[in-house]
């Protein structure tokens, strides 16, 4: 079990919190994103999601990096699934200790939207009459350029 | 020789995941050119490109043994 990782199997969202827990934690937030049914009216069978995962893997550890570094005292471990998944299944898993829980707040909501920004996985909704890979869900061309 | 990488609809687009080419020598700006001129879907802008999992910039320079990567608008989460 890796701290940032992009798995294939359902994840277990217990086994990130508790890497991240230390007696100097008195918070921990943990948040999962989860396959939605209707999103604009339109109905979802299931997702399909692809990774470039030697670099998807590299840049949740970046995340984690940069939140260590702006909050001290945090720790974190992410970990996002790949290949088919079903209404409700659990896609990202962000867990995020601290030792107050405003930090823990903070910087877990800053971690996803690092993860809608720079790491390379992408998601295809299947529907009943198509499918269509979805990109540019925040129209933000930031990123980071070397 | 440089491997290229292709994910999601660019990769529908090119009908494959991965091909080596050579293009040592040319920088990520030409890449681009070569890109759409082998497939006319591609669009500049449409993609960053990333050589050995690292964002790059236009005018970085491939080199052989590069693994480079087209990376359409992600959407995790």
């Amino acid at each position: 079990m890796k701290a940032f990782e992009i798995v294939t199997e359902a994840i277990n969202p217990q086994v990130y919190a508790d890497l991240v827990l230390r007696p100097e934690a008195g918070a921990v937030t943990l948040f999962t994103g989860h396959v939605r049914e209707w999103t604009k009216g339109v109905r979802t069978l299931y997702l399909a999601y692809e990774a470039y995962v030697p670099m998807a893997e590299k840049k949740l550890a970046q995340i984690g990096e940069e939140i260590e570094q702006r909050w001290e005292g945090t720790k974190v471990a992410i970990a996002h699934r790949i290949g088919e998944l079903q209404i409700s299944d659990i896609a990202v898993v962000i867990a995020v200790s601290s030792p107050h829980r405003k930090t823990a707040y903070e910087a877990n909501e800053y971690a996803i939207e690092r993860i809608k920004e720079i790491v390379p996985i992408w998601k295809k909704e299947i529907w009943e009459d198509g499918e269509e890979w979805i990109g540019d869900q925040k129209k933000k061309p930031e990123g980071e350029l070397k | 020789m440089i491997s290229l990488h292709y994910f999601a609809g660019l990769k529908e687009q090119t009908g494959v995941s991965e091909e080596k080419v050579d293009l040592a020598g040319r920088t990520v700006d030409e890449l681009w050119q070569w890109a759409m001129d082998k497939y006319p879907d591609f669009q500049t802008g449409a993609a960053r490109v990333a050589v050995n999992e690292e964002y790059a910039l236009p005018t970085d320079v491939l080199e052989a043994g590069d693994v480079v990567a087209f990376i359409p608008p992600v959407s995790g989460g």
